[in-house]
């Protein structure tokens, strides 16, 4: 049991951190902690990217000085990459809009921003 | 109250569903894997970059990153944007 | 309010220090781990090391947001342009032209592990500085603008 738990540890810390992030989301009032949540989602999903292309005693995927030629998936690294930048450009739009949504209304709780309603 | 309880319900299935998913998934034998198998066999004498992962971003699938540096641009644009100040005279519209 | 003498100084000497390592990680992009998102990325650390050390009213005078601005859309033409080149040559969008032929980075590359060469991969390192600059100026611009709106709310 501890064996199987510890040989398929990657994909249980992808759920783990799936899960922190959905309940950040889901339970906190502030805006600053629910885009904190949002972060931790996108930390998960890369993860999950980079864990289904490993091979086992596999090195890096680059020939300059290589000591094996048993490397790793290439093409799952290049997703990452950009899934990266985007959560970065994502996330500086998302709190600039929490910044200004600060100075209009005085305060950053989620349940007192709310001129749209009725 | 019962709002917690109802959430707290859904993530715990989601949770049991998520962990019954994940225990087949297999870690460190990838099951098809012929794409990269290429990229790997003919990445340097194609390209003449010793870096694998470079060569997939730059030269293999280089339409994503011209995507990529645009979207970073966009979210410069917007972020601008937001900060500008306003005239003399000028208010929020909708106030 | 400032930071003590120690902390400004040691800011100004690390400074320059970033902004080469940025560069070479930028600039071996094709040989070794990095390219142009990483090392861009490193470059602007350097000057999120400065913005944190000084006060912004001293710091504004140094880091303009004018020339950012330019160097963020030099960044994203040369990347746009490099690609275009190829349809002149015969060859498709970003097709690498350069690669065997030619004059600039045009060396050949040996079969298997071999220590790398800098002069190989024909417009791999054109793109990778393309994005280095773009990615510099992109990250910074977004930190002077916020801290320029914080700033702005403190006057009474």
């Amino acid at each position: 049991m501890m064996s199987y738990l510890l040989l398929k540890l990657p994909y249980f810390t992808v759920v783990v951190l799936t899960l922190l992030g959905l309940a950040a989301m889901v339970f906190k009032k502030n805006l600053i902690k629910i885009l904190m949540g949002l972060s931790l989602l996108e930390s998960a999903v890369n993860l999950f990217l980079i864990v289904t292309g490993y091979r086992t005693d596999g090195v890096a995927p680059i020939y300059t000085n290589a000591p094996s030629l048993h490397m790793t998936l290439p093409t799952v690294q290049a997703l990452t990459l950009t899934s990266i930048v985007i959560g970065v450009a994502t996330s500086a739009m998302m709190l600039s809009f929490a910044m200004v949504i600060y100075k209009k209304y005085g305060t950053v709780n989620a349940e007192k921003v709310k001129k749209l309603k009725g | 109250m019962m709002k917690i309880a109802l959430y707290s319900a859904i993530l715990l299935v989601l949770f049991g569903g998520l962990m019954y998913l994940a225990a087949d998934l297999p870690v460190g034998a990838p099951l098809q894997s012929d794409m990269d198998d290429y990229f790997i066999k003919n990445g340097q004498e194609q390209t003449g970059a010793n870096n694998i992962v470079t060569s997939i971003v730059f030269d293999f699938r280089g339409f994503d990153t011209l995507g990529e540096a645009t979207v970073l641009f966009t979210a410069v644009l917007g972020v601008g944007m937001m900060f500008r100040k306003m005239k003399e005279g000028e208010e929020y519209e909708n106030d | 309010m400032k930071m003590t003498k120690i902390v400004r100084t040691t800011a100004d000497v690390f400074y320059p220090f970033c902004l080469v390592f940025g560069l070479y990680v930028v600039m071996h992009g094709h040989l070794t781990p990095g390219g142009g998102f990483q090392g861009g990325a490193v470059m602007a650390t350097g000057a999120a090391l400065l913005l944190v050390a000084h006060a912004y009213e001293d710091i504004t005078g140094r880091l303009r947001k004018t020339a950012m601005k330019i160097l963020e859309a030099i960044g994203l033409m040369m990347f746009l342009f490099a690609g275009l080149s190829g349809l002149l040559f015969e060859r498709p969008f970003m097709g690498n032209w350069m690669a065997f032929t030619g004059k600039w980075f045009s060396h050949p590359v040996a079969h298997g592990p071999n220590p790398g060469d800098l002069n190989t991969a024909g417009l791999l390192p054109l793109l990778n500085i393309g994005v280095g600059i773009e990615v510099l100026g992109g990250l910074t611009i977004i930190l002077l603008y916020m801290l320029s709106g914080i700033h702005a709310e403190k006057k009474p």
